[in-house]
């Protein structure tokens, strides 16, 4: 076992070190996130009250510009609560979340997002919706341009050809191209993804897995990536931030990916310290599930 | 035995090679044949009372009217044709005066919580309200029954246009949302470009349901009006003619088919994609 060499040691995340600031392009510092809880009159009334719920307590991460991220953690424990509010989709409760420094209070283009439902518009073709997204956040580009912006992206994503289908005629697996083409095509300085290979069969899925490697050797922006996969993580990520179960998640752990790049799915299992890496995530989220699935029991 | 056997397990569909549409047309048309035999037997028997005409008498009635829609012999004596063209110009003016308040007004209450809760009151209360109620109140306002039919006309399309506009554009999928949040749209931007566009099958929608609802009003109104199909059917009653009665109902539901017809096309183009 090549433990020591390749783990990280497990990464105790106390407040951040103010030194790591300096360097790091995302910075979440002691983010929480509570929903509140609805106890008014009227709920009362229809008895449909709840308590306030911490998914979220003391999230810290600093995330290098050019660093693949994957964020993994067993099902319910905030992910996407997480992911939002980098996206600017809603607000941490307690906590900072810093990107190049300023804080992020609303979403923006300098953050691009791929949604786990496409999120397409399907009165819009490829190219339109593509389109849409450039011509929103540079209305003063010539319309040649944003036309040439957008035939790029549609080839970098390898859906030549189908620019004017609309959505309804697009498999799961294009739609999600699409989908990615329109987040880089806004050139952001991070792209956002919640689980974007989730609605995918798994043929579909290690198919764009590879079509992703491919993407972010060629375009290098920072990544941060929710998924449930472990090989996906292994695949794509510098990083690997688990989270343990909710409520009141934390990071449990942030793993180093050091394989080098360019990444073959097939050769994976051939790096150095890929079973112990495996291993020790295979370990964290069956712990966690079994806990989580525990705790519903008693309940 | 053999035989037998072989031809009772070759399936049915084999030798009977009728689609289920072509099966419905010729039940269709057995029934109609079957419906006229039975009127016109009732008549020849004299079972109904004198004033019910045949079924023969009424085609060719209908024939008369449907052969010469446009001729004019003055207010009194006009082709079928040129009284439908009274009633729909009524109904499409009627229907855009609607429809113009009714979208705009609809999104405005979509976009907004407050301006929905604010509204809904007087929409509730006059929804229900038959639109003849409006009637006697329109010729106070107008002194004019033209005015009025087009008045009446117009507040009978607004209501299901404006509530489907408002459920149209307050139940935007909110990842269509989020995703011009992301993009930094501008709210007008988000109106424009996204909200609407998804609204727009709705809205279609409810406009399909106004039209259909403003053609069943424009009889009742002219009736009580004067001019186009609604007086003439008024008119024949006054004459006791119920060929024409009959021939009258007979175009209104043919002219308001039609319409609905071109309606469900528009709303299957705008649908695009919506069925996924
Ligand atoms: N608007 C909300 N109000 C109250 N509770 C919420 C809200 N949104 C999420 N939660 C709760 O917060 C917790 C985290 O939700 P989240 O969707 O972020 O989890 P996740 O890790 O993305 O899950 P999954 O793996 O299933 O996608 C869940 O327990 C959920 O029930
Ligand atoms: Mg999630």
């Amino acid at each position: 076992m090549h433990s020591s060499e390749t783990l990280s040691p497990a990464t105790p995340l106390s407040p951040a070190q103010p030194t790591a600031q300096l360097t790091a392009q995302l910075s979440l510092q002691q983010v929480s996130k509570v929903f509140p809880g609805r106890d008014r009159w009227s709920d009362k009334l229809l008895k449909r009250t709840s308590r306030p719920f911490v998914a979220l307590d003391d999230i810290n991460l600093e995330v290098k510009a050019g660093t693949f991220v994957s964020i993994i953690g067993p099902s319910g424990c905030g992910k996407s609560t997480l992911l939002n509010m980098i996206a600017g989709l809603s607000q941490p409760t307690t906590g900072t979340i810093t990107l190049n420094d300023h804080p992020v209070v609303t979403p923006g283009p300098d953050r691009g997002v791929v949604f786990q439902n496409y999120a397409l518009m399907p009165w819009m073709t490829v190219a339109e919706n593509i389109r849409f997204a450039v011509e929103t956040v540079y209305p003063q580009m010539s319309i040649v341009q944003q036309k040439s912006i957008v035939q790029d992206y549609i080839g970098l994503v390898g859906l030549g050809g189908a620019e004017s289908k609309h959505p309804h005629e697009l498999s799961g697996g294009m739609k999600q191209r699409v989908g990615i083409a329109r987040a880089l095509a806004i050139n952001p300085q991070i792209l956002l993804m919640d689980e974007p290979f989730g609605a995918l069969d798994a043929l579909t899925r290690g198919f764009l897995q590879d079509e992703v490697e491919r993407i972010w050797e060629q375009e290098r922006k920072t990544v941060i990536l929710i998924t449930h996969s472990i090989e996906e993580a292994l695949l794509l990520s510098d990083q690997i931030v688990m989270m343990t179960r909710g409520p009141a998640a934390r990071i449990a752990q942030v793993l180093e990916v050091p394989f080098p790049r360019p990444r073959k799915r097939e050769e994976l299992d051939q790096y150095p310290g890929y079973h112990s890496l495996k291993a020790a995530m295979e370990h964290h989220l069956s712990c966690e599930t079994r806990a989580v699935e525990e705790s519903r029991i008693r309940r | 035995m053999i035989h037998q056997t072989l031809e009772a397990a070759l399936p049915k569909s084999k030798r009977f090679t009728l689609s289920s549409d072509q099966q419905a047309l010729l039940l269709f048309i057995g029934l109609l044949l079957t419906f006229l035999g039975l009127w016109e037997l009732g008549a020849k028997l004299k079972l109904f009372l004198p004033i019910m005409p045949s079924a023969s008498q009424t085609i060719a009635d209908f024939w008369f009217w449907i052969s010469d829609p446009f001729f004019d012999n003055g207010p009194n004596d006009q082709g079928i044709g040129r009284l439908l063209l009274v009633s729909l110009r009524r109904v499409l003016m009627g229907f855009a005066i609607g429809s113009a308040i009714a979208i705009p007004l609809g999104i405005l209450i979509g976009l907004s919580e407050v301006v929905s809760k604010a509204v809904d009151p007087f929409i509730q209360i006059l929804r229900p309200v038959s639109p003849l109620a409006w009637l006697p109140l329109g010729l106070a306002l107008m002194r004019d029954s033209e005015k009025t039919a087009l008045f009446v006309i117009a507040i009978t399309s607004i209501w299901p246009t404006l509530i489907n506009t408002k459920f149209g554009v307050s139940q935007v999928d909110p990842t269509y949302l989020n995703v011009a949040r992301t993009l930094g749209a501008s709210r007008w931007r988000t109106i424009s470009k996204v909200i609407l566009p998804a609204a727009a099958p709705q809205i279609v929608s409810g406009l399909r349901i106004s039209l259909g609802i403003a053609w069943l009003v424009i009889v009742a109104a002219e009736i009580l009006l004067s001019g186009g199909i609604g007086y003439f059917v008024w008119n024949e009653w006054n004459n006791l003619k119920i060929t024409s009665i009959i021939t009258a109902i007979l175009v209104i539901g043919l002219v308001g088919l039609i319409m609905d017809r071109l309606f469900g096309l528009l709303q299957h183009w705008f649908s695009f994609g919506q069925r996924s």
